[in-house]
C-alpha cells in the first residue's frame, strides 16, 4: 500500500490544484506513468507516480485544491506484476475502507513526498541498474536471479523481453494545451528569486570562450544533414557543462539544511523563455551520458512541451544545475539568479564575432561569454575559475562531446 | 614460422639469459651460486663454461651489496641480470632496489637511467616455509620506479627477459618455484614479447578470472572444471603487475560482468585490492556481482607439505568463488 | 505541381502557429523580424525549418537560415526555390 501525496514541484508551491485524473480505481501504474494533471503556477504539470500497483481508491476530486504533502490517491497491493517485490514488504493493510474526505484542512504540509521504500533496500546488481534505466524496466518487477537473490542484468535484460513481447504498443498521450497563468508563474519566480538572493551567497565569474572551432564543426556537421537531423550550438554548451561536471562535481547538486548534497546525476535544468514574461527551467536527465543527436532530441521536446503544455513533475523537481543559453540573440552576457536549492547557473550569452588578439595579431573569432552565478556556502572562485576553464576546453574539441 | 620444439620453463629461463648474452656483451649474470652451482634452481647451469667468469658471476651473501654492484654497473653503461635466489632474501636489497635503484631517475632530474633487471624465484609449493616461500610481487608493485613482470608461460619467460634489458630503467622479474618443471612446446624461434599488456589465455563470457604467475595453471584448470557446468570463464593473465593493464581487466570485465581474482599472495593490501579496487573506480556500473578474491591464507607459509597446500588458491576455491559471483 | 505564393504564404503561417502556439499571430507584420515580433528563439526557427521543409519538400541549407527571418523573406525565398 502506498499513498500518492500531491508533491512540492518548487521550493515555493505550498498547495497544489488537480486539474485531471489519468487514472481511475483498478488501473496498474508503474514507476513513471503520469497519473494526474496538477494545476501550479508554473502551470499544468504532469505528475508521475513514484511506486507500482494498482489504484486503490483516488482521495480528492478533480477541481480541488489541497496543501502540498495531502494524500491525493492510494494504491493497492501490486498486481501480478509485482509479484516479485520484496518478500519482507509490511503486508498492506486491508484495502481501503472510503477515506475521509480531505476537505478538512490537511495537516501541516510536509516539504515533499518521499518515495516510501517497502522493507530493506533490493540487491539489484550495478549493471542491471543502469540496464534496466537504458530499456525502461521498471525494476519491481524484475525476478532476481544473482548472488543472493539480486537483480543483475541478465534478468533485466529477460523482463525487457519478457514485457515486449506482452504489452502492445504503449498509446500516445496526444499532446494537448494547456493554459498557463502568467500572473502567477510571476508569483512563482519573485519568491524563489527572492529567496535565493535572501539566502544564498552569490559569487559570479565570466570568461570569453573562443567558438572557431564549436562553429565550424557545427556547420560541417549540419550542412550534410536535414533540418531535423541538425544541432544547435545550445546542445554542444549543454553537453561541455555536463562534462564539465564530472569533474567539477561541487557546482552540480543542492544546498538544503546547512549541507550540500551532490546531485543524484546530471540534471541540467534548461532556461526556457516563456513568450508574454515567465521562464522556467526543466531538467534534462542524465546529460553527461547522452550523445548529442540524443540531447538535442532531448531539448527540442521540452521546448515543445514548455510551449503546448505537459511538464512533467520530475522535470521540475530534478534540476541539480541551471545553464541559461541566449543562443544567437540578446546581450552579450548575463548573470543568473541562482534557482534555489541548487547551487549554481551558467549563462552563455549571445554567440557573436569579436576582435580577439590571436597569435599577436587582431582576428574576428566567433565568441560567447561565459558566465557562473555559484553559491559561496559549498565553492570559490578558483574552483569556480577551473569549472570554467574546463567548459571552455571542452567546447574548443567539438567532436569530443 | 619454425617448428614447435619441446622445451620446459627453465630451459627457456636459461635460453633468454644465454641470447642477451650473446647479443649484447654488455650484459652480465650475477648472484649467489648463479655460476659454479649453476643456480639454485639449475637455471644457469653451463652458462659459465660457455661464457666465464667475467660474465657469469658468483657472489658473497651479501644482496645487498651485490644488488647495488648491479645498479652501479647499470649506471656506467653494462646491462646487468642480477639473480636473487628468493624473494624473501630480497629484503636485504630493499634499500638499494627502493632507494636507489626506483629513485635516481627522478632524483637526477631524469639524467640518470638504471638499466638493471633484477631476476628472483617467488611463491610456494616446494615445502621451504615461511623464510623461502612468500609471493612478495605485489610489494614491489607499489613502488614507483620499478616495472614488475610475472612470466607465467614458456613464450613469457623465453621473451620477457631481452624487452626488460632493452628497458631504460629497473625491472624485476618474478619466477615462480612451481613454474620451473612445467613442459610445453614453442617455436624454436620464439623471440622477445612485450611487457605491457595483459593477455586473455582464455575466452569466456560469464566470469572473468584474473590472476597472473603460479596461479595461472589452477586458475585454467579452474576455468575447465568450470564449463563441465556450463560456465564460461574468461582467464586474465596479468603478466605485468607494474604498470597494471587496467585497460585489458576492465574490458574483460565489462564482458563478462563478474570478476573472480586469484593471488597468491596476502589478500591484504595485496595485487588483489589493487585489481578490486580499479574495477571499482573504473567498471563499477558494469558489474553484476561484488568481486570476489581467492588468496593465499594470512598466514607465514607452512613447512608442512598439507598446510602448505591448505595455506594457498586451490582449484576447488576458484571454482567455488566463480559460483558464488553467479549466483549458484 | 508547382506552388503559387499563396500556398507558400499559408503554409509558413501555419507552420509558425504550429512552432509557437502560444504565440500572437493576428496583426502579424510579414516584414518585421519574427525573432522581435514574436519572440521566436533558435529552437522554435529551427523547428520551423524542419516543419517547412517536409511539408514543402524545399531543401534549406542552414547557411540560408538568416534569410528566413521575416514571413515575407521566407515566402519569397521559398518560392525561388519551389520551381
Amino acid at each position: 500500500m502506498a499513498d500518492i501525496l500531491m508533491p512540492s514541484l518548487g521550493a515555493d508551491m505550498e498547495s497544489g490544484r488537480l486539474a485531471e485524473w489519468l487514472i481511475k480505481p483498478g488501473d496498474s501504474v508503474a514507476h513513471g506513468d503520469v497519473i494526474a494533471v496538477v494545476e501550479t503556477q508554473k502551470g499544468a504539470i504532469e505528475i508521475e507516480a513514484f511506486d507500482s500497483g494498482r489504484v486503490a481508491s483516488l482521495e480528492i476530486a478533480e477541481g480541488e485544491e489541497v496543501p502540498v504533502g495531502t494524500v491525493i490517491a492510494r494504491l493497492g497491493a501490486p498486481g501480478e506484476a509485482t509479484a516479485a517485490a520484496p518478500a519482507s514488504a509490511p503486508s498492506a493493510p486491508p484495502p481501503a475502507a472510503p477515506a475521509p474526505a480531505p476537505s478538512a484542512p490537511a495537516p501541516t504540509p510536509v516539504a515533499a513526498p518521499s518515495p516510501a521504500p517497502a522493507g530493506p533496500r533490493r540487491r539489484v546488481s550495478p549493471a542491471a541498474r543502469r540496464l534496466a534505466e537504458t530499456l525502461g524496466v521498471d525494476l519491481a518487477g524484475v525476478e532476481g536471479r544473482g548472488p543472493q537473490g539480486a537483480v543483475v542484468s541478465s534478468d533485466v535484460r529477460r523482463a525487457a523481453e519478457t514485457t515486449r513481447a506482452a504489452a502492445p504498443a504503449a498509446t500516445q498521450q496526444p499532446a494537448r494545451r494547456r493554459g498557463l497563468d502568467l500572473e502567477e508563474m510571476r508569483k512563482a519566480i519573485a519568491a524563489a528569486m527572492a529567496r535565493s538572493k535572501r539566502e544564498i551567497p552569490h559569487y559570479y565569474l565570466a570568461t570569453r570562450v573562443d567558438l572557431q572551432a564549436a562553429s565550424d564543426w557545427l556547420a560541417r556537421r549540419n550542412a550534410e544533414r536535414p533540418p531535423e537531423a541538425r544541432l544547435l550550438i545550445s546542445v554542444l554548451f549543454l553537453k561541455a557543462t555536463a562534462l564539465a561536471l564530472r569533474d567539477h562535481g561541487a557546482f552540480n547538486g543542492t544546498y538544503e539544511e546547512g549541507a550540500f548534497r551532490p546531485g543524484s546525476g546530471v540534471h541540467v535544468g534548461s532556461a526556457v523563455a516563456i513568450r508574454g514574461g515567465g521562464l522556467i527551467a526543466p531538467a534534462i536527465h542524465e546529460v553527461d551520458h547522452l550523445d548529442l543527436d540524443a540531447l538535442m532530441a532531448k531539448l527540442r521536446d521540452l521546448v515543445e512541451r514548455v510551449r503546448r503544455g505537459g511538464l512533467r513533475s520530475s522535470e521540475l523537481t530534478d534540476p541539480t544545475i541551471t545553464v541559461s543559453s541566449l543562443g544567437e540573440r540578446g546581450v552579450e552576457s548575463l548573470f543568473g539568479v541562482i534557482y534555489p536549492p541548487q547551487v549554481a547557473l551558467l549563462g552563455f550569452g549571445r554567440v557573436s564575432d569579436q576582435v580577439v588578439a590571436l597569435d599577436g595579431a587582431p582576428a574576428v573569432r566567433p565568441t560567447v561569454e561565459l558566465s557562473l552565478a555559484a553559491d559561496h556556502r559549498v565553492t570559490d572562485g578558483h574552483r569556480g575559475g577551473l569549472f570554467l576553464r574546463r567548459i571552455a576546453d571542452l567546447l574548443q574539441e567539438p567532436e569530443q562531446l | 614460422m619454425s617448428q614447435p620444439v619441446e622445451t620446459t620453463y627453465r630451459e627457456c629461463v636459461k635460453q633468454a639469459i644465454r641470447e642477451a648474452m650473446i647479443r649484447d656483451q654488455r650484459v652480465f649474470l650475477m648472484g649467489e651460486d648463479v655460476g659454479h652451482y649453476g643456480g639454485c634452481y639449475a637455471v644457469s647451469k653451463g652458462l659459465l663454461a660457455e661464457f666465464g667468469e667475467e660474465r657469469i658471476r658468483d657472489t658473497p651473501l651479501s644482496e645487498n651489496a651485490f644488488t647495488g654492484i648491479g645498479i652501479g654497473a647499470a649506471l656506467g653503461g653494462l646491462r646487468p641480470i642480477v639473480e636473487i635466489m628468493t624473494v624473501n632474501f630480497s629484503f636485504l636489497a630493499l634499500d638499494q632496489i627502493i632507494n636507489n635503484a626506483a629513485t635516481l631517475l627522478h632524483m637526477s632530474g631524469g639524467a640518470f637511467n638504471v638499466p638493471l633487471v633484477i631476476r628472483m624465484a617467488t611463491g610456494a609449493g616446494r615445502q621451504l616455509a615461511a623464510q623461502h616461500s612468500h609471493s612478495m610481487e605485489g610489494w614491489y608493485a607499489h613502488i614507483p620506479g620499478l616495472k614488475v613482470l610475472t612470466p607465467a608461460t614458456l613464450e613469457d619467460a623465453r621473451g620477457m627477459l631481452w624487452t626488460a634489458l632493452e628497458d631504460p630503467d629497473p625491472v624485476l622479474i618474478f619466477e615462480h618455484v612451481m613454474l620451473y618443471n612445467r613442459s610445453g612446446t614453442l617455436a624454436a624461434d620464439a623471440g622477445p614479447v612485450d611487457i605491457a599488456k595483459a593477455a586473455v589465455r582464455r575466452e569466456g563470457s560469464d566470469v572473468s578470472l584474473l590472476t597472473y604467475g603460479g596461479a595461472l595453471y589452477k586458475t585454467l584448470e579452474a576455468a575447465d572444471k568450470l564449463a563441465e557446468e556450463g560456465i564460461a570463464a574468461e582467464v586474465v593473465d596479468l603478466r605485468v603487475l607494474r604498470p597494471l593493464d587496467t585497460a585489458t581487466i576492465v574490458a574483460s570485465v565489462a564482458r563478462t560482468r563478474r570478476a573472480v581474482v586469484i593471488d597468491e599472495g596476502w589478500r591484504s593490501g595485496g595485487v588483489s585490492a589493487e585489481i578490486a579496487a580499479r574495477i571499482m573506480e573504473q567498471a563499477f556500473w558494469e558489474l553484476d556481482a561484488p568481486v570476489e578474491r581467492v588468496c593465499g591464507l594470512e598466514v607465514p607459509i607452512p613447512y608442512a607439505a598439507h598446510l602448505e597446500q591448505a595455506a594457498l588458491p586451490q582449484v576447488e576455491g576458484i571454482v567455488a568463488a566463480a559460483r558464488r559471483s553467479l549466483g549458484r | 505541381m508547382s506552388l503559387t505564393e499563396q500556398q507558400i504564404r499559408t503554409a509558413v503561417l501555419e507552420e509558425l502557429g504550429n512552432v509557437a502556439p502560444d504565440a500572437e499571430l493576428d496583426g502579424l507584420d510579414p516584414s518585421e523580424d519574427l525573432r522581435d515580433a514574436l519572440d521566436i528563439d533558435s529552437m522554435d526557427h529551427l523547428n520551423l525549418m524542419i516543419a517547412l521543409h517536409k511539408r514543402l519538400g524545399i531543401e534549406i541549407p542552414e547557411r540560408d537560415y538568416p534569410k528566413l527571418l521575416t514571413v515575407d523573406a521566407a515566402v519569397a525565398y521559398l518560392l525561388a526555390r519551389a520551381g
